[in-house]
């Protein structure tokens, strides 16, 4: 071996040994533009928020989410691939960039939003922890459940609510916890839990798949705040906004009573200046998000407004949870509910 | 044919070569393995600073710090006290250790009896029970492991009764109790005096030990066996006994009673925990058989013909010839079966058993972050265990193997 070929290979071991910076995460709108469509994370299929029809199309509230921000961005809400990922890997596979958005009745906590590396934006529901008990037993009230079994999914904030129920109110509550909520449910009908704990919408939809809805009902109690909504990377701001402004538009599109069925007329001839930067006639509100001027009216045409998503997958549609609407936190503001976009001007 | 004296000497004698330190065999083969071993550092490197970078870069927790952080959550099953919502991560990292090696020890001891019995039985001059013993065998080796934990759980044993029709194992006495909950047995309270007891069975079984030593100097000396089995079992049995008696029965039990929705006090095994010990016993038993009808088929008919030949009966032939020279063949595989079992606990996670990677891997990743602590922890756990397992019967091993002469 020469001199000058040993020299040239550890001139080459030293090259390789500089420090290899990570390369920067990139711009997610870049990314996502490039690769032509929008990976949108949701869960194993559940009714009402992301679910599978006979076709293997994916629908639900959530689904209509990660729809309205593909068509924010591509115009056309079927650029899209969802990704379902279980609950163990979802936080991992957002925050490596596997998903570009996770929107999958996620709660959004204090400590997920700042030590996990993500960003929750904006609840698109606001859920609460309930227990279903089977009518028969007797149980009208979740502080009947001292020394109880209760089935829960391993891994959720419901585990750690109903820890602190059982905590405060001395329940000794036997916490049985599962993977697979099918398997939950499977030992719950079999008599192997006494109760089973989650959100209250899920709860509605789990109780409409078992054999005999009528003999189980959901307990009066609301035992948590579960503000379910999209979720990002931490550190991408120009993606946050164009996230958090699709949910906005949708539920300012709701208020102004822009919908699906009206939004051609109204981009047309509509006077209310509100409407009229909405969809992109005037001003220049697109800009700041890097999309076209018709972002909002693309969401509104293919996805819907609030109201009809909430009402096609969670409200009185058919397959819908029916869970109604009325009087509860996913009311409008005007209404008495929580949903409130910041103006868009 | 003439040489001159000068070429005639360098043909005799090796010519003395200048070193060349580029063209040196011995430089040469250094200078690959610096650079191997150069690479293999780099990339390890590499790796870690990596992933420290872009843990950094993405705002995501890192260190170990939060193992002193309170979890908030519990494990339902548990062989050591954890106040819900107060112990740390830490205690939850020792609650699936310990549930973890819990049901794989069980499992293990199940797993190489049960595997012992189905081996022999395997062997068995006896056409149906060979074949029965073949059937289980190629049932429980062939299907997968999930399947059957599955199978157990949701087939077996969630289809018990409910907790009002519960089961009595113990017929009308009700203190074994099993129901779609688990099972519900009594629990020993000790007394002041029981130590008293425990003192006498330590002594006679080293009673035992120097009686059976006696006895087999015995038959050395004068070639007379003697009745060691009755004596010694008489022995164990009957001193503690004694002094359990004499000082009044100092042993109280707590048995299970039906409470509200659950049976309180005992001791109690959930449904999860039962139907991972029974697959995980089963499954790992199949294998067992196998390895151990490979064991006793290495061992040549000679060796048998020739101990009968001596006078030994069979169950003496296969204690004392074939047994001892089947054992070297055994151990190895058994080292790997064990190992598997320990790993194939990790299963749990699908019936909900809170074992190490359902408590540590899922919950806590989904509460905490810190994946790769987590999962490295977890890893950790898993390849100290193997480890060990696989050290200790090494150690085995060498005492079992043949000594040749």
């Amino acid at each position: 071996m020469k001199l000058s070929t040993l020299l040239t290979l550890v001139l080459a071991l030293a090259v390789m040994t500089a420090p290899v910076s990570a390369s920067a995460a990139g711009k997610t709108l870049d990314i996502v533009k490039k690769r032509g469509n929008l990976r949108c994370q949701v869960g194993t299929p559940s009714g009402g928020f992301y679910n599978l029809d006979a076709k293997g199309n994916w629908y639900g509230l959530d689904v209509a989410v990660c729809q309205a921000v593909a068509a924010a961005i591509f115009g056309d809400k079927n650029k899209l691939e969802i990704q379902s990922v279980s609950s163990q890997a979802r936080f991992t596979a957002l925050a490596n960039g596997e998903s570009d958005l996770l929107c999958r009745t996620a709660t959004w906590t204090m400590s997920r939003d700042t030590q996990l590396g993500l960003d929750f934006l904006t609840p698109d529901f606001y859920d609460g922890q309930g227990f279903t008990v089977p009518k028969n037993s007797g149980i009208t009230s979740a502080l009947q459940l001292k020394g109880a079994k209760v089935c829960v999914t391993s891994g959720t904030t419901s585990e750690l609510n109903l820890t602190d129920f059982s905590r405060v109110n001395n329940l000794h509550i036997d916490i049985v916890t599962f993977e697979d909520w099918n398997v939950r449910d499977d030992t719950y009908l079999k008599g192997g839990c006494d109760a089973v704990t989650g959100d209250k919408s899920s709860m509605a939809a789990n109780i409409a798949s078992f054999p005999k809805p009528a003999d189980h009902m959901i307990l009066p109690e609301t035992i948590s705040k579960e503000p379910l909504g999209p979720a990002v990377r931490h550190g991408d701001n120009e993606w946050s906004d164009i996230v958090r402004w699709s949910v906005f538009a949708m539920i300012n599109a709701e208020e102004l009573g822009v919908t699906s069925a009206n939004v051609d007329k109204m981009r047309a001839s509509s006077k209310n200046v509100d409407v009229r930067r909405m969809l992109g006639v005037e001003g220049n509100l697109n800009e700041g998000l890097g999309l076209s001027k018709d972002w909002a009216y693309n969401i509104i045409k293919q996805v819907g407004n609030y109201s009809e998503i909430y009402e096609q997958y969670i409200g009185s549609g058919k397959g819908a949870l029916g869970i109604q609407r009325k009087g509860t936190l996913n009311e409008l503001w005007s209404n008495g509910g929580l949903m409130y976009s910041p103006p868009m001007r | 044919m003439a040489f001159s004296e000068k070429t005639k000497k360098s043909m005799n004698t090796k010519p003395k070569e200048p070193f060349d330190f580029f063209h040196d065999e011995r430089v040469r083969s250094i200078f690959y393995q610096l650079l191997f071993a150069a690479a293999v550092g780099w990339f390890a490197w590499y790796l870690i600073s990596n992933t420290a970078q872009n843990l950094e870069a993405r705002g995501m927790n890192t260190g170990f710090g939060f193992l002193n952080v309170s979890a908030g959550f519990d494990s339902y099953f548990k062989l050591i006290p954890n106040e819900p919502g107060v112990g740390t991560y830490g205690r939850i990292f020792i609650i699936g250790a310990l549930n973890t090696l819990y049901v794989s020890a069980l499992a293990v001891i199940a797993s190489t009896l049960l595997g012992f019995f189905i081996g022999v039985l395997r062997l068995s001059n006896n056409w149906l029970v060979s074949k029965v013993a073949l059937a289980y065998v190629e049932i429980f080796r062939n299907t997968p492991l999930l399947i059957q934990v599955i199978f157990w759980y949701i087939g077996v044993f969630s289809l018990l009764p409910r907790v009002k029709n519960s089961i009595d194992l113990s017929a009308g006495a009700e203190i074994f109790l099993l129901n779609n909950r688990g099972l519900y047995t009594p629990w020993p309270v000790p007394g002041d005096l029981l130590w008293m007891t425990g003192l006498a069975f330590i002594v006679a079984i080293i009673a035992v030990i120097i009686f059976k030593r006696w006895a087999r100097n015995r038959q050395d000396r004068t070639g007379q066996t003697f009745p060691t089995f009755i004596l010694s079992a008489a022995l164990l049995v009957l001193l503690p006994g004694t002094v359990y008696l004499i000082t009044g029965m100092p042993l109280g039990w707590d048995i299970p009673k039906l409470e509200g929705f659950n049976f309180a006090g005992g001791a109690s095994l959930p449904p999860s925990f039962i139907a991972l010990l029974v697959a995980l016993s089963i499954y790992h038993a199949a294998h067992m058989a196998e390895t151990v009808r490979a064991g006793v088929l290495s061992v040549s008919r000679g060796q048998y013909d020739a101990a009968r030949a001596l006078g030994l009966r069979g169950k003496k032939v296969m204690s004392l010839v074939i047994i001892p020279q089947a054992m070297p063949a055994i151990v190895p595989p058994m080292i790997s079966n064990w190992m598997s079992a320990v790993k194939n606990s990790s299963l749990a996670i699908a019936i909900g058993y809170p074992d190490l990677v359902s408590l540590f891997m899922q919950t806590s990743l989904n509460q905490a972050g810190y994946a790769v602590e987590l999962v490295g922890m977890t890893m950790a756990f898993y390849m100290f265990i193997s480890l060990t397992i696989s050290w200790l019967l090494n150690i085995y091993n060498k005492r079992v193997q043949l000594v040749e002469r």
